[in-house]
């Protein structure tokens, strides 16, 4: 019995979801970048599950850019929360609503 | 044997998963992060993406997670924060709400996506008989070369930008 591409697909959707609602609920910035990470995991399995049923190298390049771009997003978005909570220990994502309309 | 590994590692990664959404201990989000980042490296092994799931565990697990760790006790904000309040009134059952729906559009498209109509093969075969580092060199440094060489571009935007921000301001430096 092997495994149809279905359930990583599935898998993937809940992973997804898992990290969206993570996203919504927590207030902890770096918490709240750990499950942006989540989600482009779960993107990534999507891609290379869609990579070998298409037998297609494609998918798997997207998920190396993915990588990388993941990696520098990771680098910046570090870079702009250690200059906020450098000014202010313990911020939340609520108390940095400075732009708001 | 397929679907034992992919059961262990499904439930690995839903574990780790919830943890990272659960857990109000910025460090156990991360360490639990590490688990579900090894579990898709599993799952990565098991659909034969050999080099991704290197690369997987040693960009994910071995740089990105330890930055968070690292930044993580540079900034010393590692007290539990409490999952009980709510700041933001009605804003839990809307996020569960949303989530739902999201989860179960998804699952409808993966569930559809049994049937993929594409074209096979557009970007070099998989299973052509060469290894899969092969495959992935060859594509990437003749389809997708210009990509490539953007994302170095950024790969350097990202370092300045980083040190740019992470540099304290002149004035608090002699102060210290």
């Amino acid at each position: 019995m092997t495994v149809d591409d279905t359930w990583y697909l599935i898998l993937g959707a809940v992973l997804f979801t898992i990290g969206g609602a993570g996203l919504l609920v927590r207030r902890n910035p770096l918490v709240m970048f750990m499950c942006v990470e989540l989600m482009l995991n779960a993107v990534n399995l999507t891609f290379v599950t869609f990579a070998r049923t298409l037998d297609d190298v494609g998918g798997q390049v997207v998920v190396f850019f993915v990588l990388v771009v993941a990696a520098a997003e990771v680098v910046v978005g570090l870079g702009i929360i250690v200059s906020i909570l450098r000014r202010r220990p313990g911020a939340t994502a609520d108390d940095v609503s400075l732009l708001r309309g | 044997m397929d679907v034992v590994v992919f059961a262990a590692a499904a439930a690995i990664i839903l574990a780790g998963a919830l943890g990272v959404v659960l857990s109000p201990n910025p460090v156990h989000c991360a360490l639990m992060l590490v688990m579900t980042l090894f579990g898709v490296a599993v799952l990565f092994v098991q659909e034969e993406a050999h080099f991704l799931a290197a690369v997987q565990v040693i960009v994910y697990a071995g740089a990105i997670v330890v930055l968070f760790l690292f930044v993580i006790m540079l900034l010393g904000v590692d007290k539990a924060d409490s999952l009980s309040t709510e700041p933001l009134g009605g804003q839990r059952p809307a996020a569960a709400a949303v989530a739902v729906a999201g989860l179960g559009l998804v699952v409808l498209l993966a569930v559809r996506a049994a049937e993929v109509t594409g074209a096979r093969s557009v970007a070099g075969a998989l299973r052509g008989g060469e290894s899969n580092l092969d495959v992935l060199g060859r594509s990437i440094f003749t389809d997708y070369l210009f990509a490539f060489e953007a994302t170095s571009a950024l790969l350097v935007i990202a370092v300045v930008g980083a040190v740019v921000m992470a540099r304290r301001p002149r004035d608090t430096e002699r102060d210290r």
